[in-house]
C-alpha cells in the first residue's frame, strides 16, 4: 500500500507511440521525497551530459508532488523537469493550479515523456485509460484555446489541461507551458514539449489518495488552516503590502504600485522612475484593473487568491497572477492597460513573463542604437506599444529577427555581434533576470543569485526578511512569535542587523550567517518542490504555515515515510546535490554563479569570493563549485561520485 | 388544524460570488465520507461539485440531493447578469445526464447528509472565503396532516370496497407482518 504516491510513473514513448505504466521504487520516495528530487534522480539516470535538449533522448518530466492530492493545503504544484534549451543545464519550472492533484487521482505521480512524435498529437489520461491523440487541429491554437478545444472534443469539462502555445510549437527558448490558472514558464520547457510534438497533456482522474495516519493528518491540515486565517487577519507590520501576508504577491489585488514601478527596472532592464507613482496614474490604474478583473481565484485546496480572470476589451478572458501584471507595462515604458492586453495575447501564444518582454525590449533598445536596423526588422513599426505587439509575433512564430530573438539576449547577442551582447545585461546562466538593478551589494542576495540551480531570485529567497528593519523596537516584535526559524540564532542575526552602521550589509550579516540564512531558505524551497507545496504558503512569505517544525510531520502521517528535521533537511540536501551534479556534469563551474555584472553598483569582490568559498564549503563543495567524492558517498549519492571519478570531473584521491 | 411541532432545519447558503473555485470542499467532503473517515480523498466522490468554467466566470457549488432515474425531457439556460449557465448547473440530482453525485467505481448515487454527527457540514467549516455559510434555524411544522391523509385515504377505500372487506384486508396483512 502506498500513501500520498500513487506510486506509478506513465512512460510514454513518443517516437513508438507506446504507452507503459511503471511501479516506481518506495526507497527513492525515502531518499528523494518526491516532485523534484525524484525527477533529478530520472534524469541523472537517464539524460547523460551529451543528449543534447532538442534530442529524443532527452526527457520531459511532468511530475505531482508528493503530498499532492492530499488534504495538506495548497498542495497542489506539477513540477516539470528537462534539459533546457536556453540555459542547457536542468530546468525545474513548476506550476500550482489543478493538474498534478488531477493526476494523482487519475493513479500517477509523473508523465515521463521521451523520444519525439513526428506530427503534432495530444495526451488524453482519464483513470487507466490513456491516449495518445492527433492534435493536427490545434496547430498554431492560443494554450489556453487549445484547453478548451480539447475540453470540448472530448466532453469533459472536468479535463484538466497543460498545453503549450504557437511559442512552444516554433521552440521558442522561453516558452512555457500553460494550464489556464497558471504555467510553468521559465527554462524554456514548453519549447522542449513542442520538440516533442506534443500540443497538450490532458488529465482526468476519479481515483481516492490515501494518507497513512488519518487523523493524525487531519489534525495538522487544521492547524495550518487556523494559522492562515490568524496570519491574514496580522499582516506583517513595517514591511511592503505584498510582504505583509501570505500566498504569491497579492498583484491581483494590490493597486498601489508605487513601489514595483519606483523601484524595479523599466525598458531593457535600464531605466529607474524614481518619481513615477502619482495619484493621476494610481486612478488610473485603478480603473484598468477594476474594469478587466472579474474575480480573484484559487488554486486547488487553497483559500488564498493569488490569481484573477482579466478580460481586456475586445481580448478573450485569460487568467493571471503575480508579477506579470507589470512585466509588460514596464518593458514598453507603458501604462497597465497595455500590459494586461498583451499579456492575453502572450498567454495564449505561451511565453514567459519573465523572459518575453525582456527580450523585446532587448530588441527596441538594439534598434534604437542602431545595432539592429530597418534592414534587419524590416516593416517594424514606428509606436512603441505596436513595436512589442510585432516583436511578440515575429518571435512565437520565428520569423526574421524574431528567429534570433527567440533564443533568449544571451543567444541573440551572440549571434547578432556588432556589441549587442553588452545589452544582454541581465541574465544569469543565459537566463532572463527580474528587472532589478541596485545600490549596494545584499551578501545574502549574492549568493542566492550566484548559487540559486532555479536560476530565478523568486523560487529561492523567503522566510527570512529581506532588508534590516529601522528598530530593535521592531525587530524585537518581529521575532516574538517567529517560530519558523530552524534555530534560535536566525532571531539574533536579524535583531543585531542594522540598516547602517557597524551590522549593516555587506558586512552583516557575517560570511558565515550569510551561508546559514541561504542554507536555510534553500532547503524550504527544496522540501516544497518535492512536496508540491506552493511557496506562496511556504519557502516564499514571512512566517508562513509550513515550516521545518511541522513538515516531516506531513510526511510521517501522509506517506507513511517516518522523518524527523534532520532527516528531512538530509533529503533535502541529496536532492540539492544531485540537481547540482547534473549541472556539473553538464560543464556548469564556479565561474557560473555569479550575479549579472551590474545588478549592484557598489560590489565588494573579495568578499563575493569568501561568500561563495565558505558556501561551497558548507555544501562539502570543492572551491570549483563540485561536490566532492567524500560529500557525495555521505548523501548516499555514490554513483555520482563513481561518474565524477570516471569523467575526471573529480580526481581520484 | 392540529398542533405543531419545532423542527431544525439545517441549510447552507451559497454565494456564488464569493466561491474562488479551490474546490477544498470537494476535497473534505470526500475525505469525511471516507471510511475509515479522512483515510482517503477523491473529489469525484465529493457529494458537492462546483460547477465551474473559469473563462466564463461560472462558480457554482452545488449539494447532491436525490437520485433521479431519468434525465429532464428538455433542458433550460439560465442568464444572470449577462452569464449563460445551464440549468443542471443548480441542479442537485444524482442524474444520467451527468457524473456528478455518482460513486466512480459503482455508479451508486451520493447524496449530501450535512455531515452527520458534526456540528457544521465540513465544506463549510473549510470555505473561508465564506461562499458556502451554514444557517440553522427553527420551523413550526404541523405534525396533523399526515393522519388526516391517511383517513381520508381509508375514508375511500370502505367507501370503494365496504367496511368488512377493507378490515379483513387489514388483519390479513398485520398478521403477517
Amino acid at each position: 500500500m502506498r500513501y500520498a504516491e500513487t506510486g506509478v510513473y506513465l512512460e510514454i514513448d513518443l517516437s513508438r507511440g507506446n504507452i507503459e505504466k511503471v511501479q516506481s521504487d518506495p526507497k527513492d520516495t525515502e531518499l528523494y521525497l518526491g516532485g523534484l528530487g525524484t525527477n533529478a534522480k530520472i534524469l541523472w539516470e537517464r539524460v547523460p551530459p551529451e543528449v543534447e535538449p532538442f534530442s529524443p533522448d532527452n526527457l520531459l518530466i511532468f511530475s505531482a508532488g508528493l503530498l499532492c492530492g492530499t488534504p495538506a493545503i495548497g498542495c497542489n504544484r506539477t513540477i516539470v523537469s528537462t534539459i533546457s534549451p536556453q540555459t542547457r543545464l536542468m530546468a525545474f519550472s513548476m506550476m500550482g493550479g489543478f493538474w498534478a492533484p488531477e493526476l494523482k487521482f487519475a493513479g500517477y505521480d509523473k508523465v515521463i515523456l521521451r523520444g519525439k512524435s513526428s506530427n503534432l498529437v495530444y495526451i488524453h489520461i482519464h483513470d487507466d485509460k490513456v491516449e495518445i491523440r492527433d492534435a493536427a487541429h490545434l496547430k498554431g491554437k492560443g494554450a489556453i484555446e487549445t484547453a478548451d478545444l480539447i475540453r470540448k472534443e472530448l466532453k469533459d469539462p472536468k479535463l484538466q489541461v497543460a498545453a503549450i502555445g504557437t511559442a512552444g510549437e516554433n521552440r521558442v527558448f522561453f516558452a512555457s507551458i500553460e494550464q489556464g490558472r497558471s504555467s510553468a514558464s521559465r527554462g524554456g520547457i514548453g519549447a522542449v514539449m513542442g520538440d516533442k510534438g506534443v500540443k497538450a497533456i490532458a488529465v482526468r482522474g476519479t481515483k481516492d489518495i490515501y494518507v497513512a495516519r488519518p487523523a493524525e493528518f487531519l489534525k495538522l491540515c487544521q492547524e495550518v488552516m487556523a494559522y492562515i486565517q490568524w496570519r491574514e487577519a496580522h499582516p506583517i507590520p513595517g514591511v511592503m503590502p505584498i510582504l505583509a501576508g501570505l500566498g504569491s504577491p497579492q498583484e491581483m489585488k494590490v493597486h498601489d504600485e508605487k513601489w514595483h514601478t519606483e523601484n524595479f527596472m523599466w525598458g531593457n532592464s535600464r531605466v529607474r522612475r524614481k518619481d513615477f507613482w502619482n495619484e493621476e496614474i494610481a486612478k488610473k490604474w485603478m480603473e484598468t484593473l477594476e474594469s478587466m478583473r472579474t474575480r480573484l481565484i484559487s488554486c486547488y485546496n487553497c483559500p488564498m487568491k493569488c490569481g484573477a480572470t482579466i478580460t481586456p476589451p475586445g481580448h478573450s478572458t485569460y487568467m493571471m497572477k503575480c508579477f506579470s501584471k507589470l512585466t509588460y507595462t514596464m518593458a514598453a515604458f507603458s501604462d497597465l492597460e497595455f500590459g494586461l492586453k498583451i499579456a492575453q495575447i502572450a498567454t495564449e501564444h505561451g511565453v514567459d513573463g519573465f523572459s518575453a518582454p525582456q527580450v523585446m525590449a532587448f530588441a527596441v533598445e538594439l534598434y534604437e542604437n542602431g545595432i539592429l536596423t530597418d534592414e534587419d526588422m524590416p516593416g517594424f513599426p514606428q509606436g512603441n506599444e505596436e513595436r512589442f505587439y510585432w516583436l511578440l509575433e515575429k518571435i512565437v512564430h520565428r520569423e526574421g529577427i524574431g528567429d534570433v530573438l527567440a533564443d533568449g539576449t544571451y543567444w541573440a547577442a551572440q549571434k547578432i555581434g556588432k556589441g549587442a551582447e553588452a545589452y544582454a545585461h541581465n541574465t544569469i546562466k543565459k537566463h532572463e533576470q527580474l528587472p532589478l538593478k541596485l545600490s549596494m551589494l545584499n551578501p545574502i542576495y549574492f549568493l542566492m543569485y550566484s548559487t540559486g540551480e532555479k536560476i530565478n531570485i523568486t523560487q529561492i529567497e523567503g522566510q527570512f526578511p529581506q532588508a534590516p528593519f529601522p528598530t530593535r523596537e521592531a525587530r524585537e516584535e518581529f521575532v516574538k512569535d517567529w517560530f519558523q526559524v530552524p534555530h534560535e540564532r536566525f532571531k539574533q542575526y536579524f535583531l543585531d542587523w542594522e540598516p547602517r552602521g557597524e551590522k549593516s550589509m555587506p558586512f552583516y550579516p557575517t560570511v558565515e550567517m550569510c551561508c546559514d540564512i541561504v542554507d536555510w531558505q534553500e532547503r524550504m524551497h527544496y522540501i516544497d518542490d518535492a512536496l508540491g507545496m506552493c511557496a506562496g504558503l511556504s519557502s516564499f512569505p514571512l512566517k508562513p504555515p509550513y515550516h521545518i517544525h511541522n513538515y516531516p510531520k506531513f510526511i510521517s502521517a501522509g506517506a507513511g515515510i517516518e522523518m524527523d528535521e534532520e532527516t528531512l533537511t538530509e533529503a533535502t540536501k541529496r536532492y540539492r546535490t544531485l540537481v547540482r551534479a547534473i549541472n556539473i556534469r553538464r560543464g556548469m563551474r564556479r565561474a557560473d554563479d555569479k550575479p549579472p555584472e551590474n545588478h549592484w553598483k557598489k560590489r565588494f569582490p573579495e568578499l563575493e569570493k569568501q561568500l561563495l568559498d565558505a558556501y561551497y564549503q558548507m555544501k562539502g563543495w570543492n572551491l570549483d563549485g563540485i561536490p566532492t567524492v567524500e560529500t557525495l558517498k555521505k548523501l548516499g549519492l555514490d554513483y555520482v561520485a563513481k561518474d565524477f571519478l570516471e569523467r575526471g570531473i573529480l580526481e581520484g584521491a | 388544524m392540529g398542533d405543531t411541532i419545532k423542527k431544525k432545519i439545517k441549510s447552507i447558503k451559497i454565494d456564488v460570488d464569493k466561491c474562488n473555485g479551490c474546490r477544498a470542499c470537494e476535497m473534505i467532503c470526500s475525505a469525511f465520507h471516507a471510511n475509515p473517515k479522512y483515510s482517503s480523498n477523491n473529489p469525484a466522490r465529493s457529494r458537492i461539485r462546483v460547477i465551474w468554467d473559469p473563462l466564463r466566470d461560472i462558480y457554482v457549488p452545488v449539494y447532491a440531493g436525490e437520485y433521479t432515474p431519468a434525465e429532464c425531457a428538455g433542458r433550460d439556460k439560465y442568464v444572470i447578469n449577462g452569464k449563460e449557465y445551464e440549468e443542471c448547473a443548480f441542479c442537485r440530482a444524482s442524474c444520467p445526464s451527468r457524473p456528478e453525485f455518482k460513486e466512480p467505481d459503482s455508479g451508486l448515487p451520493l447524496k449530501c447528509d450535512m455531515c452527520e454527527g458534526e456540528e457544521k457540514p465540513l465544506c463549510v467549516e473549510w470555505c473561508i472565503t465564506d461562499a458556502l455559510t451554514f444557517e440553522e434555524r427553527e420551523e413550526e411544522v404541523e405534525v396533523q396532516p399526515e393522519i388526516e391523509e391517511l383517513e381520508a385515504g381509508l375514508e375511500a377505500l370502505i367507501d370503494k370496497y365496504g367496511l368488512d372487506k377493507t378490515l379483513e384486508t387489514v388483519s390479513r396483512l398485520t398478521s403477517k407482518t
